[in-house]
């Protein structure tokens, strides 16, 4: 299916967002990400249910002053 | 908030631990400073700062040039009535006090403050005795009303009001309180005031900061310096400007210095300040407050009040009556004794051969 | 680069900040670095930006013996960026994430929240910005965003135009620290904005930290002297030659900024003198 993740369209074949991830080769841990404007907590990757034309973004820590 | 926490907070043995230890060398390192700490102003309150006062004196004089020029504003009180419920044992309005009770009614209010006005002067302190049966609020808001054309700034000293009060009052064209705490020593305050609505430490102190919530644009805070340990309720009294400018930046906080005179009640000060010591507050609170309004009655002598007109005072009352409507009758029966009765002609031309600039009129709300 | 260089700070890091300072009288090894409940055992903060690289910013951070780094959240990329900078900061040192990339109060608030779920505790540094010229703070979004996250149980470091009544403000909305910039970020341009920043150290009650535009040890020691509580330093660091030389230098002068205030300078003489006494009259 298709959906947005970063504002980029992606087509993925999962539809767990922990399989997501994990199929687009994100780190599990380090991760912060918000669907469809909601921030979810991280241990609900594995519960949480994607659909098509969802809205991810996904974010982590990188060097910042 | 209040400020009572803060004074609650500071001990006196800690505060004369620390002036007994001040050195000369702190004293001068503190003045060679741009700005200074609480603890720096009570350093220089300290014996050693009396050692320095020449130093502290051409400090204080350079910083009040730099910040207010060469002026000195002029004002005058005017006595509206002289009841009382309080029981103030160094004060001649006293419940106590066998004085003559008067109070001026609408039109005795309008003659004397014409009478006022006819000396130049623009900025004039409406007072009355503390009592809500005499001189209840509606009465200094009728008086306010009626002073107020005339004159481009008008100010109260009356007992307590609520922030609601304060409102309705600047509404009718108040510009400033003042309110003396009388002593921060809350134990003395309470042998001091042995009866009346005046008894209630916290609300005194509290009083200030309710005016600067009602509007009020310049407040005028002080102890009645020799009641107790000039040096703690100099610093308390700094530290009370110091909370209410933090809290409140956008009120003009003003700071006197009255040293108690003798009066009706014949009341002997406890710890009377010297010369010297009175000049050393006022330089300190030059120092560590360079903004700050210092405002000097006419208690003092000529002779001081002219000395002190380079040394950081900023606000010099002229053409005094303590008697109320004194200035219509000429008579001074009193609150206290003054010692300065120059008329405000006098005080002008005394202000001008000093080289500064006599200030009938300081601002005016547009 | 650097190895020889701070590997006795690396090994002894916990030590390190346990050493006592005990200069004529005063104490310092009390003298802890207190954010509202929290305390810190260095008053120098260090960025994470502009490293070569994770592992040279890692022993940096130990060199700097720094106790609060901050860090940036942005997109994740996938793969290519797999590597965590979480991997490469001590455990013991306290993260706080910054709101950078945020133009207004909601987007500030986004991402703090986010950085939220990623476990690292409640700082927060709050950096709004709509001027990317000079990057300066945009204080009305910063004050807004501080008063929401405020509530939401951060402790907010908000970076901010030095100014007055700004400062009040975050104050009111319940900033656990005020941030102002001594020059525009990455500058390296030093303490141009003294004077403003003397006015908040004078009136603010609650921690001043000096952020952004420091570029070099003295200027930091000079701002620890003015009385700052603490400054936060990442530029200077990162784009020295040698980074990890640098946070050292930048911990001494903290320190030695700290020490001076504690201290008390001595006076600076001047020479003029006053022609006339003043107080003459009161010897008579």
């Amino acid at each position: 299916m298709l959906i947005i993740i970063n504002g980029e369209e992606r087509t993925v074949s999962h539809s767990l967002l922990r399989d997501i991830l994990v199929e687009l080769d994100y780190p599990l841990s380090g991760v912060a990400v918000e669907l469809n404007g909601t921030i979810l907590p991280m241990d609900t990757y594995e519960s949480t249910q994607i659909s098509a034309a969802d809205r991810l973004e996904i974010v982590c820590f990188v060097g910042g002053g | 908030m209040s400020f009572i926490s803060e004074l609650e907070s500071i001990r006196d043995d800690e505060l004369c631990q620390q002036l007994e230890q001040t050195s000369v060398q702190d004293v001068q390192r503190i003045l060679a400073q741009s700005s200074l700490s609480m603890r720096d102003y009570l350093a220089l309150l300290s014996p050693a700062g009396e050692a320095c006062i020449e130093d502290m004196a051409q400090c204080a004089h350079r910083r009040t040039v730099q910040h207010f020029g060469r002026t000195m504003q002029l004002f005058t009180p005017m006595y509206m009535a002289n009841y009382c419920e309080n029981g103030c044992i160094y004060c001649g309005y006293s419940h106590y006090s066998d004085i003559h009770r008067l109070k001026l009614n609408a039109s005795d209010i309008e003659a004397e403050a014409q009478n006022i006005r006819s000396t130049g002067l623009e900025h004039i302190l409406l007072l009355t005795g503390e009592s809500y049966q005499h001189s209840p609020v509606s009465y200094i808001e009728d008086a306010i009303r009626i002073v107020a054309p005339l004159f481009s700034s008008v100010s109260i000293e009356v007992y307590s009001l609520t922030v609601h009060e304060y409102e309705q009052l600047v509404k009718a064209d108040l510009d400033g309180m003042t309110m003396f705490q009388e002593t921060y020593n809350p134990i003395l305050y309470e042998q001091l005031h042995p009866f009346g609505p005046k008894r209630d430490f916290q609300k005194r102190i509290d009083t200030p900061e309710f005016a600067c919530q009602g509007g009020v644009r310049t407040v005028n805070i002080g102890a009645l310096m020799g009641l107790d340990d000039w040096r703690l309720e100099a610093y308390k009294t700094g530290l009370h400007a110091r909370y209410l400018m933090k809290q409140y930046s956008d009120v003009e906080i003003a700071v006197s210095t009255p040293r108690i005179r003798p009066c009706a009640v014949g009341y002997q000060p406890q710890h009377p300040l010297r010369d010297i010591e009175l000049v050393q507050y006022i330089l300190a609170l030059r120092i560590a407050f360079p903004r700050i309004g210092i405002t000097l009655s006419s208690r003092e002598s000529p002779m001081m009040r002219n000395h002190l007109v380079k040394l950081g005072v900023t606000k010099m009352s002229a053409g005094v009556t303590t008697a109320v409507g004194g200035h219509t009758r000429g008579e001074d029966s009193n609150q206290f004794d003054i010692s300065d009765n120059r008329s405000v002609a006098a005080m002008a031309a005394m202000i001008r051969e000093q080289g500064y600039q006599p200030i009938f009129k300081d601002w005016q709300l547009l | 680069m650097g190895e020889m260089i701070g590997i006795d700070d690396k090994q002894s890091n916990t030590t390190m900040k346990e050493t006592e300072y005990v200069i004529g009288g005063i104490d310092c090894s009390d003298d802890t670095f207190q954010v509202g409940n929290q305390c810190f055992s260095s008053r120098l903060l260090v960025g994470t930006g502009k490293f070569g690289s994770y592992q040279i910013m890692k022993e940096t951070i130990l060199a700097s013996r720094t106790d609060i780094v901050t860090v940036a959240l942005r997109r994740a990329g996938g793969s290519e960026h797999s590597e965590n900078i979480l991997d490469y900061i001590p455990k013991d040192i306290h993260l706080m994430p910054n709101t950078s990339g945020a133009r207004t109060a909601e987007e500030a608030v986004r991402i703090a929240r986010m950085a939220r779920v990623l476990g690292c505790g409640n700082l927060i540094k709050i950096e709004v910005i709509r001027d990317q010229r000079y990057l300066l703070p945009d204080n009305m979004e910063t004050i807004k965003a501080t008063d929401i996250l405020a509530k939401e149980g951060f402790s907010v470091f908000p970076y901010m135009s030095p100014d007055l009544m700004d400062a009040k403000r975050l104050v009111d909305a319940g900033a656990a620290t005020v941030m102002p910039l001594a020059a525009p970020i990455g500058s390296n341009r030093g303490l141009e904005t003294k004077g403003m920043i003397q006015m908040l150290i004078e009136e603010i009650d609650i921690p001043i930290i000096v952020d952004a535009g420091i570029g070099k040890p003295s200027e930091a020691a000079e701002a620890m002297e003015m009385g700052a509580d603490a400054v936060l330093v990442n530029t200077a660091i990162a784009s020295s030659d040698n980074p990890i030389l640098m946070a050292q230098a930048f911990h001494h002068a903290v320190l030695a900024g700290r020490q001076a205030f504690l201290a008390k300078c001595g006076a600076v003489q001047h020479v003029a003198q006053a022609s006339s006494p003043l107080t003459g009259f009161l010897r008579d």
